[in-house]
């Protein structure tokens, strides 16, 4: 069995806001050799550890964005090096780097100097504002990138005196990753028909900007500014609060309003299930809903009786939801067809039923440490081609050997320089 | 046909952001893609079809302002699916695609006659991509979706917010894009290994999986060191904890609603800022070090909140950077897309021409191809607008034939 980048070669460069590019090329079965300076990149310093226990080998943001790729140290000041990355690169059919526009120009390994003597070369460079730009020299991290490119003017409450949020996860950052390998698939395909590579150039803040959905075409369309929501999408128009909590404390998103009078006849049932018909104050709206139909989402502002519909639609969810733990109401609404959500917590994604069948938490051995442990899996079932998700996270200097050849060990390369390691915080 | 993926043609019954985004790329970069819309439901398989946002007071199934946004660069025909002759002309466009993608709910492509084992029949090498939000296999496959409960499932709502307060989650459907994204990378995967190898398949792809594949370093600490993202003072995601930042956090800025996003990723910016604010505070002797500042991190948010607070959101951001600290003013739509110097210099608003609605801008792509641009100039197709390019075209039947097709409610 192969899997879809099976022979292609990817150089990466090791940053923090590439890393996930690298990543998914892996899965889909890319030899990713990641490119580290000596003493390693900084992201191996970063929290948490294993076990709470600093080490260069050790943090799990390494372990997370570095899985199934491989590692050499190269140290780009010094010419032996350069000029080893230079090889790599010519043999290469994959470039993917997050340095700073100019960096590598002024040592002679950027795009201009190197894809001359290899013309089936692609290079993906993922930068904050893409390689020439007005804007290209700021400093940036996640959180500059998600609040400058749309995304947390989106994100908070409804109270807005309560400062704005920022997700979780980095998707600032994986957001581009995930933006570039689209690109660098693309170009592969262009490349076997033509023998032809080129330079991808992908800006950050540009993802950001085109990955707001209805912040951006509001105003692009309608010129209308949308306003956040708890919780729910934000909208020009204040809609319906859609979080309600089970008896467990834990919260659900209640979806996309009941609206057909299948759904309407569905909630009645479903209140005398539970018992919970007595206690419900508005049968006659949603016997209302059933006798119209069902209404439209369009009707929401401007009718009346609609509007009333849809809030009796919801208070009964709320009322059911009361009586029962966020799991059990998300299965009871999802087998009755209505559209409700469990909001889980990352890890209780991977302990779901639904999950584990799916085959989706994936084990990965950590051979160096005689244990194994649990990494998500796999973002899409590709039976001919599988998505691998297997390796860990290369050791410092690795598979120096093996990517640069014999004698090329992390400890005693030929070129003499003598970068001394930095010390592990502790 | 020019562009990096000229050639490639796709059937497209894709939908809404999560499906449609996915052959949005692939049309802009060049592919041929053929929506197949329902005439008897006039294409509202797609329920954006005809929803706002909209440029004016016209509206109907051609007007939705979401809908031409998500379909620029595509071709459309309709093909009513319930008659012999309409499947027949599925058939013979299958025959002639590279690529089938749907996100219908599970099995909707099966009972309308066309599962992955009829595509085959009628052309062997056929990518087919499925996509959906619990996926074909598992218990939840029949369960529906939107952008929302994609979010909730998969953890991502979870994670976004601050402590003591609900989940904020993500104020839109942040997987439709990445469920459109994931499933082009899917289709181009799948592509590539045919060319390889000559062999078609059937790629399932689940947007609960893809979202849980962006939940982040925080991830392992539950599951490698028990630390659950479930627990008290968690998550605060504008914090960072991995790597751990402080400061970093968004802070109000003067006037109403304006907020700054300001972050140390070292004890050198750390005093580069302290420097800029130069207040006593700011030359606290704990504050040196990492560990000092997060012992004290509520103070110091405290203390630099009110700093920003008098100051407006984009003389902070210029006084930041130019000390080399990371900051950016958090952008209104109206700033990012009007007044951002960064996106006009891309060209990441192009204007794009519909037959009914004229003349309207859209989202871009964040990447600029040196060889293979994209382009971005025609809006979505109008109900049935290609009708005779496909059909008579492309499959090569007659006018008569089309018109006839036309009057008996085939197309």
């Amino acid at each position: 069995m192969t899997s879809a980048l099976d022979g292609v070669r990817v150089v990466e460069l090791a940053s923090d806001h590439g890393a996930f590019a690298g990543r998914l090329l892996a899965g889909l079965g890319a030899d990713v050799v990641l490119v580290e300076p000596p003493g390693g990149h900084r992201a191996r310093r970063y929290e948490p550890f294993v076990d709470d226990d600093p080490g260069v080998e050790r943090s799990l943001w390494w372990w997370h964005y570095q899985a199934g790729k491989r590692g050499v140290v190269l140290d780009l000041d010094s010419q032996g090096d350069a000029d080893r990355l230079r090889e790599l690169i010519t043999a290469a059919d994959v470039v993917l780097e997050g340095e700073a526009p100019g960096t590598l120009a002024a040592r002679g390994l950027d795009w201009p100097d190197l894809h001359p003597s290899n013309e089936r070369l692609i290079w993906a460079s993922i930068t904050a504002f893409g390689r020439d730009n007005p804007r290209t020299h700021e400093q940036f991290t996640d959180l500059t990138v998600l609040a400058g490119g749309g995304p947390v003017w989106m994100c908070g409450y409804d109270d807005h005196s309560i400062p704005p949020v920022r997700g979780g996860g980095n998707q600032g950052y994986q957001t581009a990753c995930i933006w570039a390998v689209m690109s660098v698939l693309a170009a592969l395909w262009w490349r076997e028909e033509t023998g032809r590579g080129q330079l991808l150039d992908l800006s950050m803040h540009a993802a950001a900007n085109v990955t707001t959905e209805s912040g951006s075409y509001e105003w692009l369309v309608a010129r209308a500014t949308v306003q956040r929501q708890t919780g729910r999408h934000a909208s020009v128009h204040p809609t319906q609060v859609t979080r309600t909590l089970g008896t467990d404390g834990h919260e659900i998103h209640t979806g996309f309003p009941p609206r057909s009078s299948r759904d309407f006849e569905t909630l009645l049932d479903w209140l005398d299930d539970v018992g919970a018909r007595d206690e419900y104050e508005a049968t006659f709206w949603l016997e209302m809903g059933i006798e119209r139909g069902g209404v439209q989402m369009s009707e929401i502002t401007n009718d009346v009786e609609a509007t009333e519909i849809f809030f009796a639609a919801r208070e009964a969810l709320n009322l059911i939801a009361s009586k029962m733990t966020a799991y059990e109401f998300f299965i009871g609404a999802q087998e009755r067809r209505l559209a409700c959500g469990i909001i889980y917590s990352p890890e209780e994604v991977l302990t779901d039923p639904h999950f584990v069948a799916r085959g989706f938490p994936t084990k990965i051995e950590h051979e160096d440490l005689g244990r194994a442990f649990t990494y998500p899996g796999a973002p899409f079932h590709m039976p001919a081609s599988p998505f691998v998700a297997n390796r860990r996270a290369p050791h410092l200097g690795e598979h120096q050997a093996d990517v640069l050849g014999p004698g090329q060990s992390a400890d005693a390369r030929p070129t003499g320089h003598e970068t001394p390691v930095p010390p592990m915080p502790q | 046909m020019s562009g990096a993926l000229a050639g490639i043609r796709v059937c497209d019954f894709t939908g809404q952001l999560a499906g449609a985004g996915a052959t949005r790329f692939l049309a802009a970069m060049g592919a041929q893609v053929i929506r197949v819309e329902d005439p008897v439901k006039q294409g509202r398989w797609d329920i954006l079809r005809g929803t706002t946002p909209y440029v004016d007071d016209r509206r109907g199934i051609e007007f939705g302002g979401a809908f031409n946004n998500h379909n620029i660069e595509k071709l459309g025909v309709t093909i009513n699916l319930r008659t012999d002759e309409g499947k027949q002309l599925l058939r013979e466009l299958i025959a002639i695609s590279d690529v089938v993608a749907e996100n219908f709910a599970a099995g909707v492509l099966a009972r309308l006659g066309f599962p992955y084992e009829e595509q085959r029949r009628i052309k062997p090498d056929i990518v087919y991509v499925s996509n959906s939000g619990f996926g074909h296999r598992g218990p939840y496959s029949a369960y529906r979706t939107w952008g929302p409960i994609v979010q909730a499932v998969c953890g991502l709502t979870f994670s976004s917010g601050v402590p003591d307060l609900p989940a904020a989650g993500w104020g839109y459907s942040y997987m439709d894009h990445h469920g459109g994204n994931f499933m082009a990378i899917a289709i181009l995967a799948g592509l590539l290994h045919r060319r390889r190898t000559g062999e078609g398949q059937w790629i399932d792809m689940s947007c609960t999986d893809a979202g849980a594949t962006l939940l982040g370093p925080l991830l392992l600490d539950a599951t490698v060191n028990d630390r659950p993202l479930r627990r008290p003072g968690m998550p605060h995601s504008s914090h960072s904890q991995s790597p751990r930042m402080v400061p970093h956090n968004i802070y109000a800025a003067r006037g109403d609603d304006e907020w700054i996003a300001i972050a140390c990723r070292d004890d050198r910016e750390w005093r580069a800022l302290a420097n800029v604010v130069d207040e006593p505070w700011a030359r606290d002797p704990e504050y040196d070090t990492l560990d000092g500042r997060s012992a004290k991190e509520a103070v110091l948010d405290a203390a630099l909140d009110q700093w920003c607070s008098v100051r407006d959101k984009f003389e902070t951001q210029v006084l930041l950077q130019d000390a080399g600290v990371p900051a950016a003013a958090v952008q209104r739509p109206e700033e990012r897309i009007e007044f951002d110097p960064a996106t006009a210099a891309w060209g990441l608003w192009p204007m794009v021409h519909h037959r009914e609605i004229g003349a309207v801008r859209v989202d871009g792509l964040p990447v600029h191809f040196s060889e293979t641009d994209w382009s971005i100039a025609h809006g979505a197709p109008c109900l049935g607008q290609h009708n005779d390019f496909v059909f008579g075209e492309l499959l090569g039947h007659d006018a008569e034939q089309i018109a006839r097709w036309r009057e008996d409610g085939v197309l």
